[in-house]
């Protein structure tokens, strides 16, 4: 790749002498000390990559500057209250920039922070400087947080996932396998006593976990005591019927932490497995319910409801392999991280290093799937990804060869639109999964070989067969909008 | 007989499918060796869903590294226990795994009965839920047609 913008002009550098230094005005950010090249970032320092796209006219070396600068302590203009701190220290400092590739006016800017800097198991303090004032500065058309590396004495304060995918399987007495799961719909509407219909049909016909939609709370056609009651009646019946453990995600989402603990509670005094929250509750929000979830040994599933109005654009926001990173640190046990080959945007290699980001031990750079930085986990529990979103049982050979055992798929309208029932829709997805394990298992190639694995299992299970009569043809091949800036990549072709 | 679309517990990797032959079996013993498993093979005669601790035929076989030896002692297992659920398992120990990696149903009883779901009335329409195995109803080594 072709070496950084070098600093050349007039002013390029931080002046040093202090009484210039200090001189009552405005000086630019790379004067200020947001720019050093030489910059080696030490083992306790977080680094960040960030994608801007300065204005016309402006230095990509100072645009990079400024973010360091407005990201960390710097303001507009010189302040003598500086000189009573060790500023240089608590300064961030961007020490490198270079082109995207491909990407007429962006650049890769690296910075990196003290450690100092960062409150102790605080995800919203670590946003704040991160993704705060930074993302409005004028002088930057566009920004976007590309990657993060976290440093292990940062990780090390968070007390990451209460549950984690392995304590998760031995829970639930699931192994070998992808977990199985749908989405109740329609998301809104269903009176309790209907809607536990679902959640019953769908359990006992073969599914692990049914889900409450993100927008499913307390709304007037359902108060969430009544879902619960009834979800809990059918979760248990499943169970009964079938001889395994099941779960049904109870959504606790709700106005203030109040109400959220005392529906978490209500969903434990009645037995569930699991309850989930949306990502628009917010960071503090969800570390509190973390936190709740590890007290109760409760396996905690998020809904990313929101992401898409920041991670999706690659010009401006923030990427969902951060988002992943600090979610996995703030502690969840489930994570919607995409589907790839359904109805919402996924580019495969790029969803792909949002799973490992929730799985790995070490996550090693990896461009083509977007990872910039090695990330120590620090043992810290790996977290479950769920692919959900217009996903069906013509997919499973696609979604298993992508995700491999350890993820939760989920089918909603691919359990419930089934034209046999949702207990037939959970049998086709069920005997689907299963064949495809086997398959795989006995040493086929389940990418060239899916569609004929799922036919000959569909001559055993006519469910399966009328699932693929259905929506064997259904796909989603538009291109994505977030891909890696190192190989482009198709969707998934059927 | 049970209810659900099987008519059968479906714990395990593979409860969804035909009964898998012992050719079948040996294939998963295979894929499961070659990821440096251990399998064992457990055994009950209560399936309920929250009974994790099955008995053990023998220890986990750390050091069978061969299909056939993995086989022979499930196919004891089955001699020995003809009516009783048995179950491969295949642990995985690696770090940061350190668990169970596969686990499927390779015997079962002639009938499985199942489950009954009793409940108790609480306040606020709230429920206490117990499921209990009518194969436990027996006292041990009575259950699964009374051989065993």
């Amino acid at each position: 790749m072709e070496s950084g913008t070098e600093a050349r002009t007039e002013g390029a550098t931080a002046i040093t002498d202090a009484k210039k230094r200090y001189r009552a005005g405005v000086l630019k950010y790379r004067q200020m000390g947001y720019w050093e090249p030489d910059y080696v970032p030490k083992a306790t320092d977080t680094v960040c990559l960030f994608r801007i796209t300065p204005q016309q006219g402006v230095d990509p070396v100072e645009a990079a500057a400024a973010v360091a600068g407005e990201s960390s302590t710097a303001t507009w203009t010189v302040v003598w209250t500086d000189r009573l701190t060790a500023c240089d220290t608590y300064r961030a400092k961007a020490f490198k920039v270079e082109p995207v590739p491909n990407a007429p006016g962006q650049f890769f800017a690296w910075v990196a922070y003290d450690l100092v800097l960062f409150e102790e198991g605080s995800i919203a303090n670590m946003t704040a400087s991160l993704i705060g004032n930074v993302f409005s500065f004028k002088p930057l058309k566009a920004a976007r947080l590309e990657d993060i590396q976290i440093p292990p004495a940062y990780v090390k304060t968070f007390k990451g996932p209460p549950t984690g995918l392995i304590v998760e399987r031995e829970r639930l007495d699931k192994f070998g396998r992808p977990l199985l799961g749908a989405t109740t719909k329609p998301k809104l509407g269903l009176s309790g006593r209907n809607y536990g219909r679902v959640i019953y049909e769908g359990l006992k016909g073969g599914l692990d976990f049914m889900k409450d939609d993100e927008n499913i709370n307390s709304q007037p056609f359902m108060h969430w005591r009544d879902r619960f009651l009834y979800v809990m009646d059918a979760v248990n019946k499943a169970s009964a019927a079938t001889g395994e453990v099941k779960g049904s995600y109870l959504n606790v989402t709700a106005g203030t932490m109040e109400d959220m603990y005392e529906r978490a509670e209500f969903a434990k005094d009645l037995g569930s497995v699991i309850v989930m929250i949306d990502l628009v509750v917010g960071w503090s929000a969800i570390q509190s319910m973390s936190n709740w979830a590890r007290r109760n040994d409760m396996i905690l599933h998020m809904h990313r409801a929101g992401h898409g109005t920041y991670t999706r654009q690659k010009s401006h926001g923030v990427s969902f392999r951060v988002i992943a990173k600090w979610l996995r640190l703030a502690g969840v046990d489930h994570l919607h991280a995409g589907t790839a080959v359904g109805k919402l945007e996924g580019d495969p290699l790029t969803v792909q290093g949002y799973y490992n980001v929730c799985r790995d031990g070490f996550t090693r750079q990896d461009l083509p799937r977007g990872i910039f930085f090695d990330q120590d986990w620090c043992d810290i529990k790996k977290v479950m990804p769920v692919a959900s979103g217009g996903i069906h049982a013509g997919q499973m050979h696609q979604l298993l060869d992508l995700f491999g055992d350890d993820v939760c798929l989920q089918f909603g309208g691919g359990t419930i639109g089934h034209p046999g029932g949702i207990q037939a829709g959970a049998v086709a997805n069920r005997v689907a999964l299963e064949a495809m394990v086997k398959a795989r298992n006995e040493g086929l190639d389940i990418a060239t070989q899916g569609p004929e694995i799922l036919r000959k299992a569909a001559r055993f299970c006519s469910p399966l067969q009328q699932a693929l009569d259905t929506w064997g043809d259904i796909t989603f091949n538009y291109t994505p909008t977030d891909a890696s800036d190192y190989v482009p990549t198709p969707a998934v072709a059927h | 007989m049970m209810t659900n679309p099987t008519g059968r517990i479906t714990q395990g990797q593979f409860s969804f499918l035909p009964e898998l032959t012992d050719a079948e079996i040996s294939l998963q013993i295979d894929y499961g060796l070659k990821k440096g498993y251990a399998w064992s093979v457990e055994y009950t005669d209560d399936p309920h869903p929250r009974n994790t601790y099955w008995e053990m035929f023998g220890m986990p076989m750390f050091d069978l590294r061969d299909a056939a030896g993995v086989l022979m002692e499930l196919n004891n297992c089955r001699k020995t226990f003809p009516q009783h659920y048995i179950r491969l398992m295949a642990f995985d120990s690696a770090r940061g795994i350190e668990s169970i990696a596969m686990s499927f149903i390779v015997n079962r009883p002639a009938s499985e009965p199942g489950f009954s779901l009793e409940r108790q009335e609480g306040n606020g329409r709230t429920q206490r839920y117990t499921i209990r195995s009518y194969a436990a109803d027996r006292p041990e080594g009575e259950r699964g047609n009374g051989k065993a």
